[in-house]
């Protein structure tokens, strides 16, 4: 096989990129404009990023998304590792297979009916809609991912060695809590880092689900870009760009890593 | 004292393991098919047996890991229905080790220790001993991942060992190992048993294993045992075909039986010019009977001279390759009907004038002793 790179390879691959990520590079290029215009360029500056630290508003979104963020990974992790097991681990219970496809339905539901169902629902049972509402729909979104990853660890998990704890004398919980968490802790944390970052930056749900003093960050740069584009979203974007990056690398770094130890163990 | 060790011959001896009349099925495929089997203690056991024979489901029951569908199991007099693994006085060693990779081997040995709560001083020094027992001591803060396949054979030993279990089982235990070190090894395992008096049973595929190790070989076949003897007896008085062939090499002869003559059987097959004389008087036959001859390799002659007009079991043939191998040379010699004998050879001296050569014609004679006389 010609594993050289071809003129027609190299372009294809600028292509690609270039409509992949030219538009964010724009953006992030944008975000150091010394000028308030935000299609002309002023030379460079990092006054926007300052202006952003001291825009109140701004700020506060950043903390309520944070949050939320993190209480909705959380529990999604704990659900999603539940799922997981129950999927991998109790064999061929009845409904096996809709139960599956249940799980990882809101991957591919269009978010907007995700968020005006959840919506309904939150408004049937009466519930308040704010930060919480937010923080149980992110929950119902990424779960499903941290399934996915914890179940592709499992799938390969060596079943002896939960045998072996137990035949030297741990008892089912124990076995658990002493040999299959910690080994498959690295796909828990990868499966929380991507909620996490699956969290941060939605919008279609929350904006569904919000109410008064729960307004995220990717809401309120929707909101702010609709009065008129300032440069100082521009940065917010930017380092949001960065959270979410540097989430979803350590994630696969994390998973992969993983599992090349599990398999040097084998 | 190895050699009079023989509590299965005492009528009076209390079986450790007893397993009755034990079914398994796991849904239509019967793994274990009405098995009864008494282990005694002290012994080393092995479960020989071909891929899918139900070895392993046997003692995968005797871990706790499956429960029989029917019939029962006890230990020490003590029924193990219910019982699971965590509180089983049994202690395993997996095929593949099971070795936790996120521990030291210090505290993969420890792991079962700690589980019955005893004192950190007593841990430590237990661990100690069982590092010494498989010289282990330079490597206990390793990881089994830094460790070489051979390291990780002992630590999952020294680790099934720590508890001190009354039985400990084996499963498959020098698979993974060169056949160098596998041969070292069994040695190691026997003088373990031997200073431990601990109760061993091993599953294994491989008869070279079983037979230098065990002290009593079970042989299974479709979840059934076929024999369970010393293995001397299973080599040398085999009760089936499928034993006579599974454990080493072997001739098999078809025949019918003439009859008895002298204390001998005389059977008649289409391989030899004169009837055969088989000196296996235990065996209940009757004329006409259609039985197999089993004749090892090594009980067999093969020479170019013509024997003695006395002699008794004469096939003729030609030799058709000749393996070397060093301490043996194997013959295999075709005879008329087209039938291939097998043939070894010890080489006693370094010389040999004018050998047997290929495509020689020659003659095969066994003693009436060296054959066992096999039913049909």
């Amino acid at each position: 096989m010609n594993r050289r790179l071809s003129l027609f390879n190299v372009t294809s691959l600028v292509l690609g990129f270039a409509f992949l990520y030219l538009p964010i590079l724009l953006l992030v290029v944008y975000s150091f404009n010394g000028s308030r215009l935000v299609t002309v360029w002023g030379g460079f500056s990092t006054q926007w990023y300052a202006a952003l630290f001291r825009n109140q508003a701004l700020m506060e979104a950043a903390w309520v998304t944070l949050r939320i963020a993190f209480l909705s990974a959380g529990m999604a992790t704990v659900l999603g590792t539940l799922a997981a097991l129950a999927l991998t681990r109790y064999g061929r219970f009845p409904g096996r297979t809709l139960f599956t496809g249940m799980v990882y339905a809101p991957m591919v539901m269009p978010e907007v009916i995700t968020g005006l169902s959840l919506l309904l629902f939150f408004v049937a049972v009466d519930l308040d809609r704010g930060f919480w509402t937010i923080t149980l729909a992110h929950t119902t979104l990424t779960m499903c991912f941290v399934t996915v990853v914890v179940q592709s660890r499992l799938m390969t998990f060596d079943r002896s060695l939960e045998e072996a704890a137990m035949d030297l004398g741990a008892p089912p919980l124990r076995t658990f809590f002493a040999v299959t968490l910690p080994l498959i802790a690295p796909s828990i944390v990868a499966g929380f880092l991507l909620a996490f970052t699956l969290s941060l930056d939605d919008l279609v749900i929350a904006s569904f689900n919000t109410g008064p003093g729960a307004t995220t960050l990717p809401i309120k740069i929707y909101s702010q870009v609709r009065l008129g584009l300032s440069p100082e979203i521009n940065a917010a974007s930017t380092i949001l760009i960065g959270l979410v990056t540097l989430g979803v690398i350590s994630a696969t770094l994390i998973s992969k890593r993983s599992v090349l130890r599990s398999r040097r163990n084998v | 004292m190895r050699r009079t060790f023989s509590p299965w011959a005492d009528p009076n001896a209390k079986p450790l393991i007893r397993f009755e009349n034990v079914t398994k099925r796991f849904g239509d495929a019967v793994a274990v098919d009405r098995l009864t089997l008494d282990i005694f203690e002290g012994e080393f056991f092995c479960l020989l047996g071909p891929s899918g024979c139900g070895k392993t489901t046997l003692m995968r029951m005797l871990a706790g890991f499956e429960y029989p569908t029917e019939g029962r199991i006890t230990l020490a007099g003590q029924d193990l229905a219910g019982v699971p693994p965590y509180r089983r006085p049994v202690n395993m060693m997996f095929q593949s080790y099971a070795l936790f990779p996120h521990m030291s081997v210090e505290k993969n040995i420890a792991f079962g220790l700690k589980q019955d709560g005893l004192p950190k001083p007593e841990i430590a020094a237990r661990v100690e001993e069982m590092l010494r027992l498989v010289q282990l001591e330079k490597l206990a803060k390793r990881y089994p991942s830094q460790l070489s396949g051979g390291q990780r054979q002992r630590v999952a030993l020294a680790r099934a060992l720590a508890k001190k279990p009354k039985v400990l089982l084996l499963d498959e235990p020098l698979g993974a190992l060169d056949k160098k070190l596998r041969e070292e090894t069994q040695f190691e395992l026997m003088d373990i048993q031997h200073d431990l008096h601990m109760t061993f049973v091993v599953v294994t595929h491989d008869q070279e294993e079983a037979m230098t190790m065990a002290d009593r070989i079970a042989v299974m076949d479709h979840g059934r045992i076929v024999q369970v003897a010393t293995p001397g007896e299973i080599y040398e008085q085999p009760k089936t075909r499928f034993i006579a062939e599974f454990v080493g090499d072997v001739n098999i002869l078809e025949g019918h039986v003439m009859g008895q003559e002298n204390g001998l059987w005389r059977v008649k097959t289409a391989s030899a010019e004169m009837p055969l004389s088989i000196d296996d008087p235990d065996e209940v036959l009757h004329s006409g009977q259609a039985v197999a001859i089993a004749v090892r390799p090594e009980k067999m002659v093969v020479q170019r001279e013509k024997p003695a007009p006395e002699a008794v079991n004469v096939l003729t043939g030609e030799v058709w390759d000749i393996g070397y191998l060093g301490d043996w040379t194997v013959y295999r010699i075709r005879l008329a009907t087209g039938e291939i004998l097998r043939v070894s050879c010890a080489n006693v001296s370094r010389f040999v004038e004018n050998p047997i050569d290929w495509d020689e014609q020659v003659y095969v004679t066994f003693a009436p002793g060296a054959a066992v006389i096999l039913a049909e």
